[in-house]
């Protein structure tokens, strides 16, 4: 059974439906690709998981329990952490402290007795911080932005891991090491739903992959059986697209 | 009946004011953003040209109000919005909050800087003593005028809004103002005809309310608080809500007028406070905000450092000693609240700073702890000190937890509208029990507080409580540089940049809020019981909104995130402008607008200027014999002051230029060294070539091994050219 389950849902915003009825499975030990053009409700898959947008109907389930109508910092407690399409970082504080505060609050609630400065140390380590452990978050360019947000939903010792838009302002060699770092972060058994552009990425690092187009779930499998798909192509491609990069 | 339809009248005619002041608020929130704590200041202020050219100066009415309400009035809309609020779009909340507090206070000096307060200035009502027979009952012409005034202004606006071109303008800036820019909406022209239209809606308010109530600078423009509870019903941005809300808040306020027994004490100040509360609960009402997400927070505040925080604590130390032996007591009653309300000031940098919430009623919570500190500091006992920081912190608690889930402009209304209600109503209660808890509040007025013992020793002479209070402003500010350091404070400071972030690590927001409020409470509370000691008797006016403000304001402006911003604010407030105020009047009238004036150039330096003061004397912070030098010469002069060769004024001037002196002298010997050659720029400077130094083939290669493009490029690519 999938760690997490989105089951059906649907979200308004005033008369327009953002999502309609959708359904996302991520399973422990997989990288699970969220794909879809803009505005076809991705982010907002997102914010009615994590529970920052209120879901008109259906249902959230993690590890087995129904958090549909669970506040959001509870959610995360059951093992959700995320990061941002716009980067949320605390700009008053270094790279090291940013990773802290998440590390703290989680020791906090999970009466973790372990040491929080050295999980810190251990997680810039992994995802390549190191060098710029003690500059201001906001001397870093965006694609380390993203990483730290990585860094502190690792933290977060998440059972389910969402990001959105990882890629976004990486360049090739960052995004290969990142891909890497996806597939280590898996293989500990953390389900990974992955929201991105860069489709080399996706259809490289992904078990299965989710296309959503216009609120609906439009196709669902392995990265090679959505690429065949008609529907898919005509939809997200844009009709006659040969090629996915 | 008849009292029922007397008081309805009443009711309504109130209604219609707070309808027109409070639509005139909705209006430059929704199409500026900026929530105008001012609003009332600028319909007090034109009521005051009003008195002054139709009372004073005998001007015929229409024409006294045609250049009161269709001259001044929109022109001070359209020039707060051009020279003030214009430059505040991307600032954070806080600062134009900040801001608009300041006009609010600065507007106050300026009309008690023109018109003397405390003179009678008698304003009739319209057409005064003439009376509407309606049949069920009579209503005089200035009530039916301020009816039908709010009709047509209601109507008015509904035209503008729906049937003009302009307000179709101004909604669409409502919604999304980068998309209006791009479909051709001028929101320059657009936010200054708001305020032009909001100056002028003041105007009306204030003209028509003056003669009822009396014109008086704080009265009126507290009236606002009023307006608030009226616009929080359209939440900040329906009119047509707002007007519903004035109507709820002025029959409240009538029927309570008619019908609330006056032999009653604890219903007797009830009244003027009714708004307030009805206001507090409005905002339980509001529906819970998104969370806060990054905003474009201009303002940064470093973490204090180890030996900044030491040395600061040492300064403040020794300031108060130094000024315990050398000033007689007069003096010391006037600087002494430097460092008491300094910690009031202090309290503001854990919530203010690290948090990024606002709270209009740290003087409140200063009053509570004094309060406190009266009643059970008998004899002195320490006691009375734990026990104001407790109380204060548990009351913060109680006006916390209603509406933390909210932020920002609601918390900053909250909090106004929790100062008010304590100064117009609470503080003025008689005795009474809740349960076994007998609570004591100020029973004939003021109430005296005595002085700390603690070991044996009383802190009964001011210099005495100098020292004590230099030495618990050092204690706090050490704590509250430690709550930055620590664990909790990494946190506040996190969620200041992004709840929503925070959340998502599976932070409860709500303990984090309640906890950082209560504390700053509880530090005011301090502050207030020490001051309190130094009053020796304490009164509510002491610690009324209006008074609490300038602190608020001051401590922004100096730094909210900073400790220094604290000692910043106490010591200009409570330090150099009662200093300068013994220039002369002028001057002393010019500083009760000071604080107004330092606010309304906060959006120039977001940050706070207590960083760019500290850059200031670097040099001489880093110079260890310059530093030992200016000390030696204070010490000196100190030495000289103790003896009694040396006049305060003397000595004063003496630190200054000693301080002056240490400083170009330190930036004197610390010039050589920046002041070397610089090498010529070499080939490691491979950006600079062609600018610093000619380009030569050797670039060329240096550039080629650098870049090493030959191993990143696959060399079929490179063969066909293909890059």
């Amino acid at each position: 059974m999938a760690i997490l389950e989105a089951h059906e849902v649907s979200v308004s915003f005033g008369g327009h439906r953002a999502l309609d009825l959708a359904s996302v499975e991520a399973p422990g030990g997989e990288i699970t690709g969220l794909i879809g053009p803009n505005g076809a409700g991705k982010t907002t898959m997102f914010n009615a998981i994590t529970g920052m947008v209120p879901t008109n109907s259906g249902r959230i389930v993690v590890d087995g329990k129904d958090v549909t109508s669970t506040s959001l910092h509870r959610r995360a407690r059951c093992g959700l952490a995320r990061t941002f399409q716009q980067l949320e970082l605390f700009t008053m504080l270094t790279v090291r402290e940013n990773i802290r505060v998440a590390a703290d609050v989680r020791k906090r609630w999970a009466r973790d007795k372990g040491d929080m400065r050295a999980l810190t140390e251990e997680i810039i380590e992994r995802v390549g911080l190191a060098s710029v452990a003690d500059e201001r978050v906001t001397a870093l360019s965006t694609g380390q932005g993203r990483l730290v947000e990585l860094g502190r939903a690792l933290a977060c010792k998440p059972r389910v891991l969402l990001l959105d838009e990882p890629a976004s302002g990486q360049d090739d060699n960052e995004t290969a090491r990142f891909g890497r770092l996806l597939g280590e972060v898996a293989a500990t058994g953390t389900a990974v739903l992955l929201v991105e552009h860069d489709m080399a990425l996706v259809m490289d690092v992904c078990d299965r992959v989710h296309v959503l187009d216009l609120g609906r779930i439009l196709a669902v499998g392995s990265p090679a059986e959505v690429q065949q798909n008609p529907l898919v192509l005509d939809a997200y491609l844009g009709a006659g697209s040969q090629s996915t990069t | 009946m008849d009292k029922f339809l007397i008081f309805t009248v009443v009711g309504l005619t109130l209604s219609a004011v707070y309808a027109v002041i409070a639509s005139g608020l909705v209006l430059t929130y929704a199409t500026t953003g900026i929530f105008n704590f001012a609003q009332g200041a600028i319909g007090m202020l034109v009521a005051f040209a009003y008195w002054q050219l139709r009372f004073d100066w005998g001007w015929p009415t229409p024409v006294a109000l045609f250049v009161s309400l269709f001259v001044l009035a929109p022109g001070l809309g359209v020039a707060i919005e051009r020279v003030i609020m214009r430059g505040l779009r991307g600032s954070g909340e806080a600062t134009r909050l900040v801001v608009s507090i300041s006009l609010l206070v600065g507007l106050i000096g300026v009309a008690n800087l023109v018109w003397e307060p405390g003179v009678s200035r008698p304003m009739s009502t319209f057409y005064e003593g003439r009376r509407v027979d309606l049949g069920v009952t009579t209503i005089t012409y200035h009530q039916a005028i301020t009816i039908g005034v709010a009709l047509v202004v209601a109507a008015g606006l509904r035209w503008l809004m729906y049937r003009t071109r302009m307000g179709v303008s101004m909604r669409s800036v409502v919604d999304d103002d980068s998309l209006a820019l791009l479909n051709g909406a001028r929101p320059n022209r657009i936010a200054g005809i708001s305020w032009a239209i909001g100056g002028f809606l003041a105007g009306i308010g204030g003209i028509l309310i003056a003669p009822t109530l009396s014109l008086e600078a704080g009265l009126l423009s507290l009236l606002i608080i009023n307006a608030y509870a009226a616009a929080i019903f359209g939440r900040l941005r329906s009119i047509p809500l707002t007007f519903v809300g004035a109507i709820a808040i002025g029959l409240t306020e009538g029927y309570l007028a008619g019908y609330l027994p006056g032999d009653n004490q604890y219903l007797a100040a009830f009244r003027p406070a009714a708004a307030v509360i009805i206001l507090f609960l409005a905002l339980l009402f509001v529906p819970n905000p998104r969370l806060r997400s990054r905003g474009q927070t201009k303002e940064f505040y470093p973490a204090p450092t180890g030996r900044g925080m030491a040395m600061l604590a040492v300064l403040v130390v020794v300031a108060g000693v130094v000024m315990a032996t050398t000033l007689d007591t007069v003096d010391l009653i006037t600087y002494g609240p430097i460092f008491s309300l300094g910690i009031v000031g202090l309290s503001l940098v854990p919530l203010v700073g690290f948090a990024g919430q606002i709270s209009l009623a740290q003087l409140s919570f200063a009053g509570v702890g004094a309060l406190t500190a009266a009643h059970h500091g008998g004899n002195g006992s320490p006691l009375g000190l734990v026990l104001a920081v407790v109380v204060a912190a548990l009351v913060g608690v109680v006006v916390a937890l209603p509406v933390m889930r909210l932020s920002g402009i609601y918390l900053a209304l909250a909090t106004a509208a929790f100062a008010v209600a304590l100064d117009r109503w609470l503080f003025n209660l008689p005795d009474f029990d809740i349960g076994p808890v007998h609570i004591s509040l100020f029973e004939v007025g003021s109430l005296s507080v005595a002085p700390l013992r603690l070991f044996g020793y009383t802190f009964d002479s001011q210099a005495s409580l100098m020292v004590l209070s230099a030495v618990a402003f050092a204690g706090v500010a050490l704590g509250v540089a430690a709550l930055r350091w620590s664990r909790f404070g990494r946190q506040l400071v996190a969620m200041r940049d992004s709840e929503a972030a925070c959340a998502t690590f599976g932070l409860n927001l709500l303990w984090p809020r309640v906890g950082v409020f209560a504390l700053s409470a509880g530090i005011a509370g301090l502050g207030g019981a020490l001051y309190g000691m130094q009053l020796g008797s304490v009164a509510p006016a002491r610690f009324d909104l209006l008074t609490g403000l300038p602190i608020f304001i001051l401590v922004v402006v100096g730094g909210a995130g900073l400790v220094g911003g604290a000692l910043f604010a106490g010591v200009l407030i409570y330090g150099v402008l009662p200093t300068a105020a013994g220039l002369g009047t002028t001057v002393a009238k010019i500083n009760a607008m000071f604080s107004g004036l330092a606010g309304v150039g906060l959006g120039r330096n977001p940050s706070g200027v207590v960083p760019t003061l500290s850059e200031a004397v670097e040099a001489l912070r880093n110079d260890t014999v310059a530093l030992a030098a200016t000390g030696g010469v204070m010490v000196l002069g100190y030495g000289l002051r103790l003896a009694d060769l040396l006049g305060n004024w003397q000595f004063v001037v003496l630190l200054a230029v000693a301080f002056i002196g240490g400083n170009v002298a330190a930036m004197g010997r610390a010039e050589p060294a920046g002041d070397e050659p610089t090498s010529e720029p070499s080939l490691d400077d491979l950006e600079w070539v062609g600018l610093t130094q000619p380009w030569t083939p050797a670039h060329l290669a240096r550039m080629e091994q650098v870049l090493d493009l030959d191993s990143m490029v696959p060399k079929e690519r490179v063969a066909h050219g293909d890059s």
